[in-house]
């Protein structure tokens, strides 16, 4: 259609080339020189000038994350925290969508946008508050509960997207023979709602997987989430880059291959909603 | 097109008479999320504006002070220096993604080998894990072993000061966010160019423009309503970082980039000052109301012109 770039001569060809190579080499350097970071030994890391090629490439520093810093534990911890929230946030979260779509309840909807815009620092205080007085700080369960912050508005607003997009006539269809608003639900809005659960399910596990704040103030020693966990080994012990390196590529590494893996749906779900965290 | 598996018990003889139909009792889907939300979402909003008006130290007594906070608040320095240090960041933070998202949306817009791996690559950024990249940043921005500095030297400029200098800390943030979000920005725009037409491109092919006229007067006003809807979100979004500033420099050198976010963690979970945080939360919370308004109502507009 628009593709005009055939007719272009060799300027605009180098130009195109030198724009893609422009945009793209600031994510290629973090990524890779993340990955040799953490294949080097603490001599090469440290060396001036700086080595790019580990040689030979060292494991030592993911057996170290795994041996020293009970990564296990905190991989487990944040499988469990944004696993739960994700999982009721789409048990709630899609039945909500639908019953906001199909009322068009549209106060709602800006409450749930409102919600997804402001800043998940500013629910901890009082939350914060209300785990000390139930003695829940420290623990997975009222980490899962504020990630619930997170998920249930990600999910409720991409489902609204999606039931919106489902003609109302299927269902009056239905609902004329005799079906319960239950049944019209379940057999027909669900099924055909399926892509739209798959896009609000990544998004909110991605946002909930990367969530920092609420495990720093919540998390005790022992229930922190990926992300606090790496960070607080920075603080605590002496700063090593290959380790250090070696344990963010580890955390970062579930998101970055469902973000190859699912583009689609995440680039459907963030220009739908056109919103994040 | 789409199989309908109802129960066969439903379908009943009378279908050309239906019978009244019940009232439509959609809330009640809706019910158990917003349970969930009034507990996690509704009840800390309240609960913020009552403390804000407390003073409320925790381990001390609790004691309604009515605006006291608010007015210790706007004759705080440390805060009206980490507001106005706020929207600088954020101006640079929104204004370079936009900018070079949209370059980025034009460029990957066009067709060329090996796109859509390379898009792929180009959007990786914007799903990391903040905290994981902002520990890889703060060992690049190392001042003497810093691999940034060791490439500066390789084109014969001097080493750059990064995190370490309070003149250079924010627009080296600023930095990080553009690498994080620009992605976000190309994604926005680029859906608005997918429903761009060609006719007037072939017209003004004819018409002998170059590439740049083509862009300024047909491309830009057609995607504008897409820069705007990324110019809001950005915008919402860059007010609130919070991971990558955290990280890399907790606010410093000193307070050089104690942005509003910080400043509210500090008071809230280093001071324990939690009423006095809590009015630092309610003048956020007014702001975010008002930028999400604008973004719906543009979302809004957006809509209308489709």
């Amino acid at each position: 259609m628009s593709n005009r770039v055939v007719a272009g001569g060799i300027w605009r060809k180098l130009g195109l080339g030198v724009s893609v190579f422009a945009l793209v080499s600031p994510a290629i350097l973090v990524f890779l020189w993340m990955i040799s970071l953490s294949l080097k030994n603490e001599l090469d890391n440290t060396a001036y000038p700086p080595v790019f090629i580990p040689n030979p490439p060292t494991f030592s520093n993911y057996i170290d994350v795994f041996e020293k810093n009970n990564f296990l534990l905190y991989f487990w911890n944040s499988i469990l925290v944004t696993g739960g929230a994700v999982l009721i946030g789409l048990l709630v979260g899609v039945p909500a969508g639908y019953g906001i779509a199909r009322s068009k309840a549209y106060r709602t909807a800006i409450m749930i946008l409102i919600a997804r815009m402001t800043p998940a620092l500013s629910y901890l205080i009082p939350l914060f508050l209300v785990f000390q007085i139930l003695g829940l700080i420290g623990s997975i369960s009222a980490l899962l509960i504020t990630h619930l912050v997170i998920t249930i508005p990600i999910i409720v607003w991409v489902m609204i997207g999606y039931f919106e997009g489902i003609p109302q006539e299927l269902e009056d269809a239905a609902y004329v023979d005799g079906a319960t608003l239950w049944q019209s639900f379940r057999y027909i809005a669900l099924p055909l709602a399926r892509p739209g659960m798959m896009v609000g399910a990544i998004l909110a596990f991605i946002f909930s997987w990367n969530n920092f704040v609420f495990s720093v103030v919540l998390g005790g020693k022992n229930s922190r989430t990926l992300p606090s966990a790496v960070y607080n080994s920075l603080t605590f012990e002496q700063i090593s880059w290959g380790p250090l390196a070696a344990a963010a590529l580890l955390v970062t590494l579930p998101v970055i291959v469902l973000t190859v893996v699912a583009q689609r749906e995440i680039v459907a779900g963030l220009s739908a909603g056109g919103l994040k965290d | 097109m789409t199989a309908i598996d109802l129960p066969a018990s439903t379908a009943t003889a009378d279908v050309e008479k239906p019978q009244k139909l019940a009232p439509r009792r959609y809330y009640l889907f809706a019910l158990p999320a917003l349970v969930l939300i009034a507990g996690v979402i509704i009840f800390p909003w309240v609960f913020t504006l009552v403390m804000s008006l407390m003073e409320f130290k925790v381990g001390g007594s609790v004691e309604f002070v009515g605006s006291a906070n608010f007015a210790k608040l706007f004759a705080d320095a440390r805060f009206g220096e980490s507001v106005l240090r706020t929207f600088w960041f954020t101006i640079l933070a929104v204004v370079l993604p936009i900018v070079i998202g949209t370059w980025a949306a034009v460029v990957f817009h066009r067709e060329f080998p090996w796109r859509g791996v390379l898009r792929t690559v180009f959007i990786m950024p914007m799903m990391a894990t903040p905290v994981a990249v902002a520990l890889v940043w703060t060992m690049m921005f190392h001042p003497q072993l810093g691999v940034l500095n060791y490439l500066l030297s390789v084109i014969g400029l001097p080493p750059f000061a990064w995190v370490y200098d309070p003149s250079t800390v924010i627009i080296t943030l600023v930095l990080v966010e553009v690498w994080h979000w620009t992605p976000l920005v190309m994604l926005i725009v680029l859906g608005g160019m997918a429903a761009l037409p060609s006719d007037p491109y072939d017209s003004a092919t004819i018409d002998g423009a170059t590439d740049w006229q083509m862009f300024r007067f047909i491309t830009l006003p057609l995607i504008l309503p897409y820069i705007m809807v990324a110019v809001v979100i950005r915008t919402i979004d860059a007010l609130k970082v919070f991971d990558t500033i955290f990280v890399i420099t907790q606010g410093g050198p000193g307070t050089a980039s104690e942005t509003l976010n910080i400043f509210l963690y500090l008071q809230a979970f280093q001071f324990y000052n939690l009423g006095y945080a809590s009015a630092v939360v309610v003048v956020f919370f007014v702001i975010i109301i008002a930028l999400s308004l604008l973004l719906l109502y543009v979302r809004q507009k957006l809509k209308w012109n489709a």
